[in-house]
């Protein structure tokens, strides 16, 4: 039952107008507000294609290195594809286990602390993780990826010739997964423990063993969210500006190579580290390419949320 | 077992492993690691890998000889999601570790009380920033909270039809907008206005509080919803309007939920670099006009500090340990306060 059902017995009395007058002010307040957000996304767009106009319609001389704006574009979308593929391939898996480690394995009084533990790892600043990125895990992940393209190397992903800061993609990706990973997990966490009861007891009570029961019933129970859960994480990570800023050494090249120390920007730290030093029609190639972050993000997360929302309406909760 | 007539449902094997089988099997296995880490001269990182995939392979060798394949499979798997859950909490353990090792350095008197202004290598400090977050965050609060518990009280008591959908919608989508994506809508507006190549302090306001907003929607909304509807009823009952009901009644009942919401959203803001980078710019001097100039905050203190050292470096690295730890604390005290308000009052957070 939904309070919006519920209204005041509306006996209105002539003397008692002032009385509907606050209600109605009030409610045209809350409405304003509501309003509001429809109004702030529209101005996102809005003033967002405006300082993108100038670039959009330059002619190609007057952009940088007299390049097509497609041309200096498409090297940050692949380098933000690339880096946020990484991190959801790490993320989605660990995610699930997280979840299902809180959900279903761990006795009630941990599960309740060590959930809190990984909503934490959501509460840190990005620029934390970025820093932690390049002075911890990078300089520890140099012995592996030397190993990788010293064994692997016939695998373009692990071409090499290996960086030797860490600096490289895979160290942006690890590190875009942890920051996504609260996130999924949440997601996932909620509707496994939203897996009816019953229907749990009835496998462990036809003799399925826990783990048969997870994949059996809660899985396939909450596949869906776990989906949703992932591009909403997805929807971050293709965002997430600073700590790929500070880890990679960047250069602008399509590469897949994750382990070198050449690697592709994203759209996100291209923006944060030029835009400081810019001015005039670079300023707006930068907006457009925020432009078009925006638009991808925007589509992820209409995608999850319709996933979602149609869950909730076929009587998933 | 040769004897055994009795059919086990559950395969093969007819034996069960003892009732703490797996913690047996994780302690032996920690031991051993240990022993072969310090013997080798190896890391703690290293030693919990091996500890894992000991007991991974201990349990799956033991298990499948006791008790036969099924039984087998849900104990490995047991122990796979313990151990991935496990090494997920890793990087935050040596996160912490870390900011603490290095921030400490630098941690002290003059770099809680100092600017940088005039500082050319050991020194200085992070007032003028801490200071500056403090302003672009309060002002972002001070616009995004009326405005997120007046939508989340439109979406709750007031909202119907498509307009309600809408807005529900909309928020979700908000809720995904990047953060640099609001800096530079913060960008565009006030450029448009005021200039290219303007930096304010109310700039990062506005950012953050696009960020803000439908955090607080969503928490405010979520808890507006569990007031029951009998207190409506009550107050309804008694004759009292609806607005001074949302006002007297369902507001103080949803308070204590509504505050926690904000605490959280606020840090979640508090450490956003990005928006900050392109909109507040940064200088080393004390600026308290978010009106008037540029602006420092302690997000982007950190990153300047470290991606820019000048000489000797090390003194702007340990400035940028210290900032980082000035900025975790805080957003730790925020996130306790937050949990303690919560279960203070009992509000059940979801997220």
């Amino acid at each position: 039952m939904s309070a919006g059902t519920v209204s005041p017995g509306n006996s209105s009395t002539p003397g008692k107008v002032h009385r509907r007058l606050g209600d109605r002010a009030f409610s045209g307040l809350a409405t304003a507000a509501g309003v509001t957000i429809l109004v702030v996304l529209a101005g996102v767009a809005a003033f967002l294609v405006s300082e993108a106009w100038p670039a959009i319609t330059a002619p190609v001389a007057d952009l940088p290195d007299g390049k097509n704006l497609v041309h200096y574009i498409w090297p940050l979308v692949f380098g933000t594809l690339l880096s946020s593929t990484i991190a959801i391939i790490i993320a989605v898996p660990m995610a699930i286990a997280v979840a299902l480690f809180t959900s279903h394995i761990a006795p009630k009084p941990i599960a309740m602390s060590v959930s809190y533990l990984v909503d934490l790892l959501a509460a840190i600043p990005s620029i934390i993780y970025g820093i932690w990125g390049i002075a911890v895990l990078g300089p520890a992940s140099v012995p592996a990826t030397q190993w990788l393209a010293d064994h692997f190397g016939f695998i373009p992903l692990f071409d090499g010739p290996a960086s030797t800061t860490g600096r490289t993609m895979l160290v942006a990706g690890i590190v875009l997964a942890l920051m996504i990973l609260p996130i999924i997990s949440a997601v996932a966490r909620e509707v496994f423990q939203q897996t009816p009861k019953g229907l749990q007891e009835s496998a462990l009570a036809l003799g399925a063993t826990r783990w048969e029961m997870i994949r059996m019933v809660v899985m396939p129970f909450g596949r869906s969210a776990v989906v949703a859960g992932s591009m909403l994480g997805l929807g971050r990570a293709l965002g997430e500006t600073m700590a790929v800023t500070i880890i990679l050494s960047v250069s602008g090249v399509i590469s897949f190579d994750l382990i070198s120390s050449e690697n592709p920007s994203t759209i996100a730290a291209n923006i944060a580290l030029q835009f400081p030093e810019s001015s005039g029609i670079d300023v707006n190639v930068l907006v457009t390419t925020g432009l078009v972050l925006f638009a991808i993000t925007l589509a992820v997360n209409m995608a999850a949320r319709t996933i979602i929302s149609r869950r909730e309406a076929a009587g998933g909760r | 077992m040769a004897g055994s007539t009795v059919s086990v449902p559950l395969g093969d094997g007819s034996g069960v492993l003892p009732r703490r089988a797996a913690l047996i099997v994780f302690g032996v296995s920690a031991l051993a690691s240990a022993i072969l880490s310090l013997a080798l001269g190896l890391s703690p990182f290293v030693w919990l890998i091996f500890t894992g995939l000991f007991s991974l392979l201990t349990i799956t060798v033991w298990s499948l000889a006791v008790e036969g394949r099924r039984r087998a499979l849900d104990r490995v798997m047991t122990v796979v999601i313990v151990d991935i859950f496990i090494l997920a909490l890793v990087p935050l353990g040596s996160l912490i570790y870390t900011v603490v090792k290095e921030g400490t350095a630098r941690f002290d008197g003059e770099f809680l009380t100092s600017t940088m202004r005039g500082v050319l290598a050991d020194g200085g400090g992070a007032l003028h920033a801490a200071m500056g977050t403090f302003i672009i965050t309060a002002f972002a609060t001070l616009a995004a909270v009326p405005v997120g518990v007046m939508a989340a009280i439109y979406l709750v008591e007031y909202g119907k039809g498509r307009l309600k959908r809408a807005i529900t919608f909309f928020v979700d989508v908000m809720m995904g907008i990047p953060s640099i994506v609001a800096g530079l809508f913060a960008f565009a507006l006030f450029s448009i206005f005021l200039g290219p190549g303007i930096r304010l302090g109310i700039m990062g306001s506005v950012a953050l509080m696009v960020l803000m907003i439908p955090i607080v929607i969503r928490s405010a909304e979520e808890m507006l919803r569990v007031v029951p509807d009998s207190l409506r009823e009550a107050s309804f009952a008694l004759g009292v309007p609806k607005w001074i009901t949302v006002l007297r009644v369902v507001l103080p009942t949803a308070l204590a939920g509504i505050v926690t919401g904000v605490m959280l959203s606020i840090a979640r803001v508090i450490g956003e670099t990005a928006p900050l980078l392109i909109t507040t710019g940064s200088v080393d001097s004390m600026n308290l006009d978010p009106f008037n100039g540029r602006m420092a905050n302690l997000p982007v203190y950190v990153y300047e500090q470290y991606k820019f050292p000048g000489v000797p470096p090390e003194a702007y690295i340990e400035r940028a340990w210290a900032g980082a730890l000035l900025l975790i604390i805080i957003v730790m005290v925020l996130f306790l306060a937050a949990r303690l308000i919560a279960r203070r009052y009992g509000v059940e957070i979801r997220r």
